[in-house]
């Protein structure tokens, strides 16, 4: 429940993955990836438009104090407050503060990251507070007990019977396994809690500096209601999420719901400038924002890493990665999965928490090729690795010393030519006993996590002997090396 | 036809494994007029070192590939999308800016190229003259994908072998989970993917699956052996030699 982790597992957790959220996860980024394919197609610019999203990111984040600067003055001159936050148990304090301060029973509120970084939900209950979430798939993750398995999606790795089951259980309702009953019933129950609450709490896709708004880009209506019907809206978003101003949000947007959801625009745009003006106006007497750093300024200062912060959170890489697809997002380990969160995760808890989460990807770079912010996450996580074995300035290592041993044997072994020829003719001559049709189907630890999987080819070397037989008999008579002349290969 | 010369870049993975295809490389240049030298000095071009981040050693084998391969001017050729994406793309990296290396690695890696790419983009070959009457399936490899840009020269030379019959692949581009250190890393994610694509793979009917990389030929190959299957991995080298 977003409780930050001390060790990620990635590898312990995949051993044993609950056979019902591959299929699940597959299911629905399916129908998500075919739309954004559709969207895509429509947009001959999508290319320029990455570019200019890419750009208009990094700018912002290499320009952030002067943005955070310009947006918090704005945001203050429209009636709102603001709270800065260096960690996670600063920004807590800052809401419990909030709750304690106007007596609050019940918070309702819209899907965030933010809040589920710093693990919101679990300090207001602690203090007594009723919290609610009130997206769909948050509210059923919230019933579950678990933080969201996907960005976009937070009960991704759910089937319908499961959710029927859930709500039978936790809400005593009868519940058929059918989406828009199950969506009905919690629509009543949360119509009451929206109308009871003391507190809206949200989160923020993007912050504009030109004017002080909060953006948020919902589906379900739910957002609107949080964020208007109590006096009081507390958010909570980190300092990543500034957009200098409107020109600019306008690009991101026409790449948000797009990659997400495949949508166009999602149903609701909502621009939020600070709280009602007057009781005619509507919307909350009070407006709070907590902006919340937690390791991000030691990114923003990290030149290899500072491009994980042009992420917009649109889920895109999840529903491509293949990784993610066969494990899902409790993998993972905390409330943020698949590349992005393999990105994140270790450079706000430390290389030592998440070592295992940069190696937890094949470098396809399939995400590389989808991120609408062109944020080049394979570099990333190898410059990640780097520092889980290595170590860096911003880290030491965290990787076991066995494992740097290892690596040197190995690249003994490959880089000196006869160690490498005479090896793999001791491997040939070793292991051609043990093979069945040029394979072999057991191989001793450590290497029997390949054939346990798959069987591994026989060693075959004997293209050199080969090409020596070749040259010494062949009428071509090739040289076995020649010297410089200038040639090409270009017929 | 004038005969160029290319210098082989054999790769560990298919001088280990794959020693039939290399000799159908030869061949192929050969029939092309094109007449291939081996420079002896080669062993691994590092990558599996540069994806565990291990910057030392992988600049000790990236020298040592550089040093054997830029002593003759000639373009190098691979059977490896993966290995030509790791010279041409990373060794640059491994090197401060202005360096002597850097140069050496930018000059050696911008003629360095995946075999099906030098046919196509080279040498301007669509069709080699082979025969293959087999239905068969081609799995896009990520680096040569994703990392050369590689999208349809493989398919285009697949097209013009005589008698084959292409099958479509559902998703063909989706990462087999080969991943190099990934697969014995974290087995079981590593084997929840390749039986995703072992099942795609029969699902088009095909009896050869094919593709431009030794790695993730290894990972399906073993993968449909292990499910009982009959259909073959094979290189796209030994398809484009066949003349059954």
């Amino acid at each position: 429940m977003s409780v930050p982790p001390k060790t990620i597992s990635f590898g312990k957790y995949t051993k044993h993955i609950p056979p019902g959220i591959p299929s699940a996860v597959q299911k629905a980024t399916a129908k998500f990836w075919t739309s954004r394919e559709a969207r895509v197609a429509e947009l001959p610019q999508w290319e320029d438009l990455r570019r200019a999203a890419s750009d208009i990111r990094l700018h912002t984040l290499r320009h952030l104090d002067a943005y955070l600067e310009r947006f918090t003055d704005r945001f203050a001159g429209a009636g709102g407050r603001i709270h800065w936050a260096g960690d996670a148990e600063a920004a807590r304090a800052a809401v419990l503060g909030l709750a304690a301060e106007k007596n609050v029973k019940t918070a309702v509120k819209v899907k965030s990251m933010a809040t589920e970084e710093i693990g919101l939900n679990r300090a207001l209950q602690s203090a007594g507070v009723e919290v609610w979430e009130t997206d769909l798939g948050e509210f059923i993750a919230q019933l579950a007990g678990v933080g969201p398995s996907h960005i976009i999606v937070p009960a991704v790795h759910m089937t319908k019977e499961e959710i029927a089951g859930l709500f039978r259980e936790k809400l005593g309702v009868d519940a058929p396994a059918d989406p828009t009953e199950l969506a009905a019933i919690a629509r009543k129950i949360l119509r009451e809690k929206f109308l009871a609450a003391d507190m809206g709490i949200s989160g923020a896709n993007f912050l504009v500096a030109e004017t002080g708004a909060l953006v948020t880009v919902t589906n379900e209506g739910n957002g609107r209601m949080c964020t208007t019907l109590p006096n009081l809206h507390v958010a909570v978003v980190a300092i990543d999420k500034i957009v200098p101003d409107w020109e600019s949000l306008a690009v991101l947007l026409k790449l948000l719901a797009r990659s997400a959801t495949g949508q166009k625009l999602s149903a609701y745009t909502s621009f939020i400038t600070g709280p009602g003006r007057s009781p005619d106006e509507g919307g909350p007497g009070e407006m709070h924002l907590v902006l919340l750093d937690d390791g991000r300024s030691r990114i923003l200062a990290d030149p290899g890493a500072i491009e994980t912060l042009k992420c917009i959170r649109c889920g895109c890489c999840l529903n491509v990665c293949p990784v993610y697809k066969n494990v899902g997002g409790f993998a993972y380990g905390w409330f943020i999965s698949g590349p992005t969160g393999a990105m994140f995760t270790p450079q706000i808890l430390g290389a030592k928490t998440g070592r295992e989460l940069p190696f937890a990807s094949t470098l396809c770079g399939a995400c590389n090729d989808v991120c609408p912010v062109k944020i080049p996450v394979s570099d990333i996580l190898l410059y990640l690795r780097g520092r889980v074995v290595e170590g860096d300035a911003v880290e030491g290592p965290a990787a076991p010393p066995l494992i740097r041993a290892g690596a040197r044997i190995g690249a003994l072994a490959l880089g000196t030519s006869w160690i490498y020829r005479s090896g793999a003719a001791l491997m040939r001559s070793l292991l051609s006993p043990f093979g069945r049709d040029g394979w072999l189907n057991t191989l001793p630890p450590p290497v029997d996590r390949w054939t346990r999987v798959r069987p591994f080819p026989l060693f075959k070397s004997r293209f050199r002997k080969w090409w020596a037989g070749r040259d010494a008999a062949g009428p071509a008579g090739h040289a076995p090396f020649e010297n410089k002349t200038r040639d090409g290969g270009k017929s | 036809m004038p005969r160029s010369k290319v210098q082989l870049f054999i790769t560990c993975l298919a001088e280990q494994f794959f020693p039939g295809t290399l000799e159908n490389m030869v061949a192929l240049l050969e029939r092309l007029g094109v007449e291939p030298v081996f420079p002896p000095g080669q062993t691994c071009c590092g990558q599996p070192l540069y994806n565990s981040v291990f910057k030392k050693q992988t600049r000790g084998l990236a020298l040592k590939w550089l040093k054997t391969f830029s002593r003759s001017e000639y373009p190098i050729v691979s059977p490896s999308g993966s290995c030509v994406d790791m010279v041409r793309h990373h060794y640059a990296e491994l090197f401060p800016p202005d360096s002597p290396e850097r140069r050496l690695a930018d000059e050696t890696g911008s003629r360095t190229f995946e075999f099906t790419e030098y046919l196509v983009k080279q040498l301007g070959v669509r069709d080699v003259g082979a025969r293959f009457p087999r239905k068969v399936t081609y799995h896009a490899s990520c680096h040569y994908l994703r990392g050369l840009g590689l999208r349809g020269e493989a398919k285009e030379l697949l097209g013009a072998v005589d008698g084959l019959e292409l099958r479509p692949l559902p998703e063909e581009e989706t990462c087999c989970g080969f991943g190099g250190v990934f697969s014995v890393v974290y087995p079981e994610v590593s084997r929840a993917m390749m039986e995703n694509k072992v099942q795609h793979i029969l699902s088009t009917g095909a009896a050869v699956v094919t593709a431009c990389d030794a790695g993730c030929l290894m990972n399906m190959g073993g993968g449909l052996k292990r499910a009982g299957s009959s259909v073959k991995a094979m290189h796209i080298i030994d398809i484009l030699a066949a003349k059954e």
